[in-house]
């Protein structure tokens, strides 16, 4: 395990150099001068343009500018946006809010998403399955944009229940509606794969050795039949979550919530090419630190699997 | 018995679920501390596009802070745009018509406690203009005696050769008097050049900036009405109102945070639940038959833009080198159809060159060529040559272009029986890039915005040979002399007059077609007594004043 753990470590270095590059060059390739929408119907006086495109290394050739951005930020230092704000400071703001966002949004998904996908496998067909199945659907058929904003309108602007958007540095209260609404997609499809899983373990021989030995219902559903069921939600759990962390763009969006979404959307508008390579550089650290987890957790819950 | 008890969890989350988004708001309602630092005024806002440096910044949103934040020698009023002294007790045209005495007001003060000179104005102006220091604002001070010294012109435009190094540091047309009066010297004679001083360019800086210019993009201060309170990027600035302002507008509200919103629509949604006390964009689906002005009733602000938009028309294309095809295909547009269909009435068909609303403009300079003739214009097409292919009409699809962009395309098709298509290119930055390396191969649209009260700011940049902003590569002798005639007159009244002439040569010429002028549409929260914003979309900060508690 150990080997294998320092292996998927090891790998990160290559993965972590090949993607910056190819985002790096992807960014800086589009075509057009990136400081020319900077000054409005004006345009930008030469001076100044020529001022940025030294400070971006814009007139060295690619190769250059990479190993030079990548040796700042070997030593932790992100770069600068257009407007002069340290890339580092945007990511150290609007991480927390993410992290605490896509949080919230796995804890509904997980909770209630097994939950029902266990209820429906126990009680097999009838009105709470096909209850389950609909819903589940309906969730699956309504694109995030209209239950956020269906969600803001009706409990936000007509009930007054709650704010419609949330504010800078939210608190876990209010960001337990867009949390929902980000993880009610997810909610669905973990839904279902528990189901789907535990009707396939319900008549697996296991289980019928565990009843037969005369274990208690309860210990033959929660140790037996769920820990197996569960590998596949795990999975998907785990990449859910580094997509999460990736920001949710339409729900940050809808609410006003300032996080790794939003920043990398309108960095990408407006061809900001340090913010965009230093918020993928993290996504890409993210993502493989959570497959990595998910491969631990899976050696955890089945011990037939082994990695070494 | 198994089966009942997996429901318990289920139930229990469920309910949790339910019961937190009861909880998730909290109740706003006006309170004692409203507008104060506990509980800001909230104004919409984006995040700037550049630094939070006066001159080295010319988006709306960076306008946003220093509007309130800093105070030049003349100042707009928000609801007129006329000009009118702020900083500067007189300014003294002497008779040379070239030269202006300034006297400032004493007893100003940064927030920082440092008092404002003439010596604060000048070193700022001239660190502006000077090359190397690389200000986007740089070419607002071109008309000052010794400019081209600090800032030599690019031998090949925007070309491979290197500027050369500037000569001096200095402008030689900025002389410091003594510490409340100094002298502008202009290269030449400039008749409305006070109206201009009121752009944001032309505040004082501080010492401060001077001697650590990255701490004061951090923290930048000014000698306005509001000072800096903190920021939290792409999220929020908060500005305090400076209890030791000298000036006449000094502002009510005692805080107001300008908060970052990615989306119109949901700006507008906390607008409507008092989350958010003023927006100055009202989402496109809320304008649909005038549905806002019904949901917010004597909340909702509308008012004319000091604005225009045109159909410019690439000159240096061979196709469109005829006057005669320009003037087709400005007879062609049904503007005032447009006007009604398209935008619900909330903009003014254009009839000339300036903002309708715009102080001292001459009337329907464009007569007749923007009205809508559809025999005239096949008169003129014919006359021109008619015209082969397909005519592209350009707009930029990050902005709210393609509908009105479709129904001129439309208009003009049908009128003329030509093939006329539209082409969004992507972004703002693209269609910027293709103006500057004349690249449109049709049509384009563009938007001006006044940057100060007289119709010369919207003539100069544009149509003269050496405009900064002449992207159709207009270039007419005649139209130069008028310019500049009218800026050597001796009033700012026959200023204006003879701008009004010079835009009547444009209408011979068609570089453009003028089109319309959208109205500035905002609203404001019950929690306002009053605000409003000023002609170029900003919220003017000043005149935001809260209402009397009503309990």
């Amino acid at each position: 395990m150990g080997r294998y753990i320092l292996r998927r470590l090891l790998q990160l270095i290559p993965v972590f150099i090949g993607t910056t590059f190819i985002i790096y060059s992807l960014v800086w390739a589009i075509p057009g001068n990136p400081f020319a929408g900077l000054c409005g119907p004006r345009g930008c006086p030469p001076a100044f343009i020529d001022q940025m495109t030294e400070q971006y290394n814009l007139d060295q050739p690619l190769p250059v500018q990479y190993v030079l951005y990548l040796g700042q930020l070997f030593q932790g230092n992100f770069g600068e946006t257009f407007n002069g704000i340290e890339v580092g400071t945007l990511i150290q703001q609007a991480y927390p809010v993410t992290l605490k966002l896509a949080t919230i949004a796995l804890i509904f998904e997980a909770i209630i998403g097994i939950a029902a996908g266990i209820l429906t496998a126990l009680r097999g067909k009838g009105f709470v399955d096909n209850l389950v199945l609909a819903a589940t659907l309906f969730l699956i058929a309504v694109p995030v944009f209209v239950s956020g904003f269906v969600i803001q309108v009706v409990f936000g602007v007509q009930l007054e229940w709650m704010e419609p958007s949330v504010g800078a540095d939210p608190g876990i209260g209010q960001l337990i509606v867009p949390g929902l609404v980000l993880g009610s997609l997810s909610m669905a499809y973990i839904a279902r794969l528990t189901r789907t899983a535990m009707f396939e373990n319900k008549r697996a021989d296991y289980i019928r050795t565990a009843t037969a030995k005369g274990l208690t219902p309860r210990r033959v559903v929660s140790v037996h039949m769920l820990r197996n069921s569960l590998i596949p939600v795990i999975t998907f759990i785990g990449t859910d979550f580094g997509a999460l962390m990736g920001g949710a763009i339409v729900t940050e969006g809808v609410f006003n919530i300032h996080g790794i979404g939003g920043l990398v959307f309108s960095a990408i508008q407006g061809q900001e090419g340090i913010t965009v390579t230093g918020v993928v550089t993290l996504l890409v650290l993210v993502y493989l630190l959570m497959n990595l987890l998910v491969d631990i957790l899976y050696a955890a819950l089945d011990p037939r699997i082994r990695y070494d | 018995m198994r089966k009942r008890r997996m429901v318990a969890p289920v139930a229990a989350s469920l309910s949790a679920a339910l019961l937190a988004a009861g909880c998730g708001g909290g109740g706003g309602g006006v309170t004692e501390a409203t507008g104060t630092l506990e509980d800001p005024i909230t104004v919409q806002w984006g995040e700037p596009q550049s630094e939070l440096v006066p001159t080295n910044s010319n988006d709306t949103f960076g306008s946003q802070v220093f509007n309130p934040m800093f105070t030049g020698l003349v100042e707009y009023d928000p609801n007129t745009f006329e000009a009118r002294n702020a900083m500067a007790k007189s300014i003294e045209r002497a008779d040379d018509k070239k030269t202006y005495t300034v006297e400032l007001k004493e007893g100003w003060k940064f927030h920082d406690g440092e008092e404002v000179t003439s010596d604060n104005f000048v070193r700022a102006w001239n660190y502006a203009a000077y090359a190397p220091n690389g200000q986007q604002q740089a070419n607002m001070f071109k008309r000052i005696q010794g400019y081209d010294e600090v800032h030599p012109a690019d031998p090949d435009g925007d070309g491979p050769k290197k500027p050369p190094e500037p000569s001096a540091e200095k402008m030689s047309g900025l002389k410091v008097v003594d510490d409340h009066t100094f002298e502008i010297t202009l290269k030449q004679p400039f008749t409305v050049f006070p109206e201009k001083l009121g752009y944001q360019t032309f505040v004082p800086l501080p010492e401060s900036f001077f001697e650590d210019k990255e701490g004061f993009a951090e923290n930048p201060i000014g000698n306005g009405p509001y000072e800096f309170e903190s920021r939290s990027p792409s999220q929020s600035l908060t500005l305090t109102r400076y209890e030791d302002y000298k000036g006449a507008d000094a502002g009510n509200a005692d805080a107001v945070k300008l908060v970052v919103y990615e989306k119109a629509q949901t700006a507008y949604q906390d607008l409507k639940s008092d989350n958010l006390d003023v927006i100055n964009r009202v989402p496109t689906s809320a304008q649909a038959d005038g549905r806002w002005k019904e949901e917010l009733g004597d909340r909702a602000i509308s008012k004319d833009r000091m604005g225009l938009t045109t159909l410019s028309l690439p000159l240096y294309k061979e196709k469109f080198q005829n006057p005669d095809l320009r003037k087709a295909i400005s007879l062609a547009i049904d503007r005032q159809q447009i006007v009604e269909t398209v935008f619900n009435g909330s903009a003014t068909a254009a009839d000339g060159w300036t903002a309708p609303s715009m102080p001292g403009r001459t009337d329907g300079t464009c007569g007749q060529w923007c009205e809508y003739d559809p025999a005239k214009a096949k008169e003129y097409l014919e006359k021109a040559g008619g015209f082969d292919g397909q005519m592209t009409l350009s707009y930029n699809a990050d902005g709210a272009h393609k509908q009105w962009m479709t129904a001129v395309a439309g208009s003009i098709r049908d009128t003329l029986g030509i093939d006329v298509g539209t082409n969004g290119v992507p972004t703002f930055s693209t269609f910027q890039d293709k103006m500057d390396n004349q690249e449109m191969s049709g049509p384009y649209r563009y938007g001006w915005v006044a940057d100060y009260p007289t119709p010369r700011t919207f003539l100069n940049p544009l149509y003269t040979t050496s405009g900064s902003a002449n992207y159709t590569g207009y270039s007419n002798e005649e139209f130069d002399n008028m310019i500049g005639q009218a800026d050597q007159a001796a009033t700012v009244d026959e200023a204006n007059e003879l701008y009004g002439k010079a835009e009547k040569q444009l209408a011979e010429d068609m570089p453009s077609t003028p089109l319309f002028t959208q109205t500035v549409k905002g609203a404001r929260s019950d929690r306002l007594a009053e605000g409003t914003l000023n002609t170029r979309t900003n919220v003017a900060i000043t005149s935001l004043k809260v209402a009397e508690p009503t309990q």
